[in-house]
């Protein structure tokens, strides 16, 4: 049933002579672009496929067809909040006046936008409890780069440029270090206990006059909350630091409790993962970060600001780090997290909290009898599970686990994350799913664990492809397409 | 509550399991002290009826494409979106999937990378394309670390003040935490001076910055500029706009060792400036530090052709500290469309786009040559885009004028550059029709004066 002809690379569909997009008679003079140019201009024809509108539309269809997705399966890939993405926000961030709005329109021209982004500062502001927002950066990555700049650059206005140190909990996500290094900073890394919470003696033993920032997670990859962050906050800010917070998992604390009342000084928000922004497989994200009052003149320009009932972008900020991309930032995320904000209201979202932490503690409550879970009484939005009884006892591993849910008709969670656990799994249903799915997807577990490991490491088996072979695709990459020759 | 499932007794049920007796039990490990004990300062929920007309209200004061007619560039375009991108890319199965970790699953989005992939590299005439940046901005950086991380011991990165003010402006934000020196070179002609550069090019340079068209919407011919960068064992970087390829020469004519540019021309909306794409296409000696996510060929268990993401250990998800980038999310969801943008316009409608273009924006610039207060303001060729001198000083009056006439002329150039405030930057896409062009320059041409203002 599966349409082989169309699934073929576009190249190899393609015919010379084929053409779709014709546009109207050009009702200017022609001009010779040789003439032009000279030099400059194009020697020989493109070299682009050459398809029917219809070649095109099957194509990338029954591509379509290929994926798991949020509308098509339950996705509970931990750490990436895949829930609903509802349809109105795509409506809504498509409506003339919202979609069309080039970046160079002067302000008089986009009150309506402004008001919106205004507005979605302050909204973010007020669920972090840090006053001062950029809506600049791109994604979540781009967010905890933004902020170590402005760290940096607080730091230099301070005279302490000798403060490079970056400390990063071994459980933290692979952008955090990476971050960090791309601003110049020095990761060292601060070690979990048992429990999955900061070692505080690790912290105290590392932490000194070169500490910047400490980047924590919390609720941390683990799901689990950091109840000693108070503890944690006071120590590095008696040195001198500052605690940056990784907000990949605000899904689980949305009025509950704010990063700036337990002692972080910056954050990010995924507003792709928190407030429902779709990833599109792979992005586009945003990465609106807040920081506390004494750190605002640091922020990247240009910010939104309201000025007599009018509002503005403004782009006088001496201190600024500066621009840390082109335009505002991603506004149609934005909109679409603006969107999401309002269709839940205050209680609203502090619902979508409540609901991911029971569906989660549901989840964990049923699955630890199958599979060991790391901190078996609790969990936040998320959990972890662990393979490493069964690999030992079976032979079974987490990736088989992964491989055979996808027979079953779930996408897989996240394995081998955190690197803290071995044989990781890691579960987050999030708020948007049933408990009828939930229970489907604990008895599919159940069976799997149930099957021999032999049948395990042969699936998935009912998928568009088995197994890829990644090391070849590693060792001899084929990364374009080329004709044969 | 909009999206949730839960009944009452799905709730009861579901304690019970867990064996607490309420909601709040479960956030028990949360500190009490740490509890937020009032209400978040966000409005109560909206229907989707009241969402629908606050957005609209909001969008009415906006002055989108529908509104006014818009000759707005600078680093984005209005060029015509075929509704099969729109179509396509609107697929659940597409915008609401995520990264392919789990390839068997995701070979729709691994494909349509590998062909985005290929498409950029026939385009730009690059061994190597990654699966997207976030735009033309960071992606110019991400090409100007890669380039300096092959050039141990060098620490100068050279580029002219007509690259895209707002790309220096990020390179600038980063470069100051790194040991790089950013050397900006004016061009007062508004092309590259080859004896400026010249005197600048030295063992000292690790990399150069290079852009067609330029910010100025100006083509030159960039290759003895290379040639030079060559000499000196420079790593060349070019900034370029795609659909200027259908009548421009490919980078890889003039020596471009990593290709960069903003991917929002190909089929992605305006959206106030983002998201957009960041393309970033190379020379196969950079592809073990390429940032970013690259799909690649391979083969599954029945030898069956498939694709996974490959190179993985650059990435920060496995080498954290020692990655060659931070990135992790992409564009995925703007370069599956620009993917399509590509497939349906062929290398024919590719190059007809292009050159409608160039015709267009002739036409306005003669016109406005031939009236006494305009003048194209520099001598070399340009591509969709040119820079128009106000002899009267007044491009902002103008500029107002125009835009209570309905009108988005153009953006001006007082805002980046001193010497330009004079200036303003008019674009013009396939999309406008004679037409329009002619009201454009019946209403500039016939504005009136600041001294007619004064005097009225």
């Amino acid at each position: 049933m599966r349409n082989r002809q169309a699934t073929r690379l576009i190249f190899e569909l393609a015919k010379p002579g084929r053409r779709a997009n014709l546009l109207p008679k050009c009702d200017v003079p022609a001009t010779e672009a040789s003439e032009i140019y000279g030099a400059a201009a194009r020697k020989n024809r493109l070299n682009l496929p050459e398809l029917a509108e219809g070649d095109v539309v099957r194509h990338f269809t029954n591509l379509s067809t290929l994926n798991m997705s949020v509308d098509t399966h339950f996705y509970p890939l931990g750490s990436c909040t895949m829930k609903y993405n509802p349809k109105r926000n795509e409506r809504l961030a498509s409506l003339p006046g919202i979609v069309d709005l080039h970046p160079h329109l002067p302000s008089d021209s986009v009150q309506g936008m402004l008001e919106l982004l205004w507005r979605l500062q302050c909204y973010l502001a007020d669920i972090a409890g840090l006053p001062a927002v950029s809506l600049q950066p791109a994604a979540g990555a781009h967010g905890e780069l933004t902020a170590l700049m402005v760290a940096r650059a607080y730091f230099r206005d301070l005279g302490q440029m000798e403060r490079t140190q970056v400390l990063v909990p071994d459980s933290a996500h692979g952008t955090n270090p990476a971050s960090a290094a791309m601003v110049g900073y020095q990761t060292t890394t601060i070690r979990s206990c048992a429990d999955g919470s900061v070692d505080l003696d690790d912290l105290r033993s590392k932490i000194n006059s070169r500490t910047a920032v400490f980047m924590i997670t919390n609720p941390s990859t683990l799901g689990l909350f950091e109840a000693k962050i108070r503890e944690i906050a006071e120590l590095v800010h008696a040195a001198g630091g500052l605690i940056y917070l990784d907000g990949a998992n605000m899904n689980a604390i949305l009025g509950i409790t704010r990063p700036g009342d337990f002692g972080a000084d910056m954050m990010h928000f995924n507003p792709h993962k928190t407030f429902s922004g779709p990833h599109g497989g792979g992005g586009p994200g945003a990465g609106p970060i807040c920081v506390r009052e004494f750190l605002e003149p640091y922020l990247p320009i240009p910010r939104v600001v309201k000025r007599d009932g009018r509002f503005d972008l403004q782009f006088d900020a001496p201190k600024s780090i500066g621009r840390v991309r082109s335009f505002f930032g991603n506004v149609g995320v934005l909109v679409r997290a603006y969107c999401y904000i309002l269709a839940n209201g205050r209680e609203g979202l502090k619902a979508v909290s409540q609901h991911a932490v029971l569906n989660a503690n549901y989840l964990l409550a049923r699955l630890q009898r199958s599979l060991p879970v790391v901190n078996e009484r609790r969990c936040m939005h998320e959990f972890v599970a662990s393979a490493s009884k069964l690999k030992k006892e079976r032979g079974i591993t987490a990736l088989d686990i992964a491989k055979r849910l996808l027979d079953y008709g779930f996408h897989a969670p996240t394995v081998y994350f955190p690197l803290t656990v071995p044989e990781a799994i890691m579960i987050e249903p999030t708020e948007t799913e049933s408990k009828e799915t939930l229970d489907a997807f604990v008895e599919a577990v159940e069976q799997i664990i149930g099957e021999s490991a032999q049948q395990l490491h042969d699936s998935p088996n009912s998928t568009p492809i088995s197994r890829p072979d990644e090391v070849t695709a590693a060792r001899k990459p084929i990364m374009i397409w080329k004709p044969a020759s | 509550m909009a999206y949730l499932f839960n009944t009452s007794q799905d709730i009861q049920q579901m304690l019970a399991a867990i064996g607490v007796t309420s909601i709040d039990e479960l956030f028990d490990t949360i500190p009490k002290e740490l509890w937020l004990a009032r209400d978040l300062a966000i409005p109560a929920a909206m229907s989707e009826l009241e969402l629908t007309g606050h957005m609209s209200e909001l969008a009415s004061r906006n002055k989108g494409l529908e509104r006014d007619l818009c000759f707005l560039g600078a680093g984005a375009y209005d060029h015509f979106i075929p509704a099969v991108v729109d179509h396509l890319s609107s697929r659940g199965e597409f915008y609401t999937s995520y990264t392919p970790y789990q390839p068997e699953v995701s070979q729709g989005n691994l494909q349509v990378m590998f062909e985005y992939e290929t498409l950029i590299c026939q385009l730009t005439g690059m061994d190597v394309s990654n699966a997207s940046l976030y735009d033309g901005a960071s992606a110019t950086l991400e090409a100007v670390l890669l380039a300096m991380s092959s050039q141990r011991g060098r620490t100068k990165v050279l580029v002219p003040n007509s690259l895209h003010p707002e790309y220096r402006q990020v390179l600038k934000s980063y470069l100051q935490w790194t040991n790089f020196e950013l050397l900006e070179i004016p061009c007062p002609d508004g092309t590259l001076d080859l004896e400026a550069w010249r005197m600048q090019l030295d063992s000292s340079v690790g990399c150069v910055v290079l852009s067609q068209p330029n910010f100025f919407g100006l083509v030159d011919d960039l290759s003895p500029i290379s040639a030079l960068a060559k000499q000196s064992d420079c790593v060349v970087i070019g900034v370029v706009d795609m659909i200027s390829l259908g009548v421009l020469a490919s980078p890889a004519d003039w020596n471009v060792d990593i290709v960069v540019g903003e991917g929002q021309p190909l089929g992605n909306p305006l959206q106030y400036g983002g998201p957009y794409l960041g393309i970033l296409a190379c020379r196969e000696q950079f592809v073990r530090r390429v940032p970013g996510r690259i799909a690649g060929q391979t083969v599954d268990r029945n030898g069956d052709r498939c694709w996974v993401l490959t190179l993985q250990t650059r990435e920060q998800h496995i080498r954290r500290e020692k990655a060659t980038s931070n990135i992790c999310t992409n564009q995925g969801l703007f370069a599956l469309r620009a993917a399509i943008y590509l497939a349906l316009q062929g290398p024919d409608g590719l190059r007809e786009t292009a050159e409608h273009c160039t015709a267009k924006v002739h036409y306005v610039a003669n016109q406005l040559a031939n009236s006494e207060r305009f003048k194209v303001r520099f001598q070399s060729p340009f591509w969709r885009e040119v820079v128009i001198q106000d002899l009267a000083d007044d491009v902002a009056g103008l500029l107002a004028y125009a835009r209570s006439q309905g009108v988005q002329a153009g953006v001006p150039l007082s805002n980046w550059y001193d010497e330009l405030s004079d200036c303003f930057m008019i674009a013009v896409t396939e999309k406008r029709t004679r037409q329009e062009l002619e009201r454009l320059v019946k209403l500039l041409t016939l504005a009136p004066r600041r001294s007619e203002l004064s005097h009225a």
